[in-house]
């Protein structure tokens, strides 16, 4: 049972090791000229300057939520094609009414979303 | 999904409840009446799908897979909801207006919610019970949130949200571990093997933790701070459903899944917790109750100490009992619904007239609607000719079967105290001067609502039988 988790082992020394050696050389061999701006956080090209609850528009909120739903819906679909066959065969049709029945229902809502401007930006 | 067409017919309350939330999107987002035309089709489907379930309770039958039961009790739960939303549905078209807060989202949301309540009922799997209480909470939580210029009612959403969210990983966990003792979620496999499960630890915690979440959702006292404060922040109509439709459906999921409990007057684990909570709920609601001076919050203490009396029903544990707790339901549902209909017509623009001695002398001015009131503060009390006090009586009665008559004396005396609250409503009405001008803005369909409410109390009053024989025919 244990001997099992050997090889697990052996890649979290190995992954231990390689940032060990690989840090610490870059920290002994490499050049170092400080200054302000190398000094600085990094922030992904912002200013690490400010309050952190800045406001953010709500159209990002809205974007992120419609992303999810439909996101969800390619996680359904996903497993589903990939049985789909199978399924086909021990169940019958109605494997594929149940998707559709799924598929028109979300699209309905794509229609509420599109019909009241949740995707104009502006 | 279905092996014949008489399935597929067993299961249309169902499938027209969810076509019908389709249609109401297309209206909602094609028409440009949609204003006259949704709430009035949202009224409509609610009646037929209630009317449809009445008439086909003989249908029996478990269909999708076995997760889903047809017929018998799980049609009257569907009617009790359904009608109940229809209630709701007639008092808030002209609040909506009063208030000037209509989005045709607001029927749509009702809809699904009640779609979540009757998944609720006809569980036969404990994820198809949290799939319904997730469909049926979640849009509680909006509606709660829905005149949002109001800063209460976004108050009372949010608390709402994260209480009601907090509740519900109760019920998760709970599900968890009965899926970790039993190995499956099945609600008849769970019923059959009951006494062996119980023997087990993990299974007992499951039960429990599953028990405290729905405790919260049906506003019992150790769970019950949410209560007054969302239903005061909320509208008014959507306080009244909150206080129906999500208690019955909350009822209906804990007879549905832990039915096994209830069979027999022999008690089991679970009594004291039941016992223990409906004593505290109906005292704590009975007594605070008295201290309120908003209607609403008053209707909010009444609903937890109503709570309690229907938990008697569940530690009681025999059919009797659980056809009582029925019968209570449907009763409380058209009781509350009424009265709080009422609030909401007397209640004017930015919220006056909430308080309870705004409502001296309303006799003077308005007698018919100080006469319906009464007679549903009567029944809420218990007074005999209507039908809140049928309620209590079958299910003191069953609690006195399961020999737990010390339990049955102690919600006469709850019953005793809460007569002061609901009659010092009526005693204001007619034996005090008016000191308030009640602009009150005449709703037809408002009136439509209430009247068919109080119809429905003194039917249920008068004909308590033919109701509980519907019940007890499938118990």
């Amino acid at each position: 049972m244990i001997e099992n988790y050997i090889p697990i082992l052996i890649v979290l020394t190995i992954g231990a090791i390689f940032a060990i050696v690989t840090v610490s050389t870059s920290v002994i061999f490499g050049p170092q000229r400080p200054n302000s701006e190398k000094l600085s956080t990094y922030e992904s090209g912002m200013k690490p300057v400010g309050t952190t609850h800045e406001r953010i528009s709500i159209k990002y909120y809205l974007v992120a939520m419609l992303f999810i739903i439909f996101d969800l819906e390619v996680i359904f679909v996903y497993p589903w094609a990939v049985e789909f066959k199978r399924l086909l065969g021990e169940i019958g049709i109605s494997v594929f009414y149940s998707m559709l029945i799924f598929l028109v229902v979300l699209e309905l809502g794509y229609l509420y979303v599109f019909k009241k401007g949740g995707f104009k930006w502006d | 999904m279905f092996n014949n067409a008489q399935e597929f017919f067993n299961t249309l309350p169902l499938i027209i409840m969810g076509g019908g939330i389709v249609i109401s999107l297309l209206i909602e987002i094609y028409s440009d009446k949609n204003k006259v035309i949704l709430p009035w089709f949202t009224a409509l489907l609610f009646l037929a799908v209630g009317l449809h379930s009445l008439f086909y309770t003989n249908d029996v039958s478990i269909v999708m897979q076995n997760m889903l039961a047809t017929g018998g009790n799980v049609n009257i739960f569907y009617a009790i909801f359904t009608l109940g939303a229809a209630v709701v549905t007639l008092i808030s078209i002209d609040y909506i207006k009063k208030y000037d807060m209509y989005f045709g989202e607001y029927y749509l949301i009702l809809q699904t919610s009640v779609l979540g309540m009757m998944l609720m009922a006809a569980a036969k799997d404990l994820f198809v019970i949290f799939l319904g209480l997730e469909l049926m909470s979640i849009s509680f939580y909006i509606l709660a949130g829905m005149n949002r210029k109001r800063a209460k009612a976004n108050e009372a959403s949010l608390k709402y949200f994260l209480l009601g969210s907090f509740a519900t990983g109760f019920i998760v966990y709970g599900i968890a571990l009965i899926y970790g003792s039993a190995h499956t979620t099945s609600i008849d496999f769970i019923t059959t093997n009951f006494a062996g499960l119980t023997s087990n630890l993990l299974f007992v915690a499951g039960v429990l933790l599953f028990l405290i979440g729905f405790s919260f959702k049906i506003a019992a006292f150790p769970f019950h701070m949410w209560v007054p404060d969302v239903y005061e922040g909320s509208s008014t109509t959507v306080a009244a459903l909150f206080s129906t439709g999500g208690k019955s459906a909350a009822f209906s999921a804990i007879i549905a899944s832990l039915f096994a409990l209830f069979n027999g007057p022999s008690g089991n684990v679970f009594t004291p917790y039941f016992a223990v909570i409906s004593v505290l709920s109906m005292f704590y609601g009975s007594i605070v109750a008295i201290a309120q001076v908003n209607i609403k919050r008053m209707l909010a203490y009444s609903s937890i100490s109503h709570a309690g009396y229907l938990i008697i029903g569940l530690a009681a544990g025999n059919h009797d009992a659980i056809a009582g707790v029925m019968f209570y339901l449907g009763a409380y549902t058209f009781m509350n619904l009424g009265a709080f209909g009422i609030v909401s017509l007397v209640e004017g623009k930015n919220e006056t007239n909430l308080d309870i001695n705004s409502y001296a002398g309303l006799a003077s001015k308005k007698p018919f609607l100080a006469a319906l009131l009464s007679i549903l503060m009567f029944s809420l009390a218990g007074v005999p000719p209507f039908a809140g006090f049928f309620g209590k009586y079958y299910i003191f009665i069953a609690a006195i079967e399961s020999k737990l008559t010390w339990l049955a004396i102690l919600g006469v005396i709850s019953s005793a105290i809460s007569a002061y609250f609901y009659i010092r409503i009526v005693v204001l009405m007619y034996f005090k001067p008016a000191t308030n001008d009640f602009q009150i803005e005449t709703s037809n369909s408002a009136m439509l609502g209430i009247i068919t409410s109080v119809i429905i109390v003194i039917l249920l009053g008068i004909f308590p039988g033919s109701f509980l024989d519907l019940i007890t025919r499938f118990i």
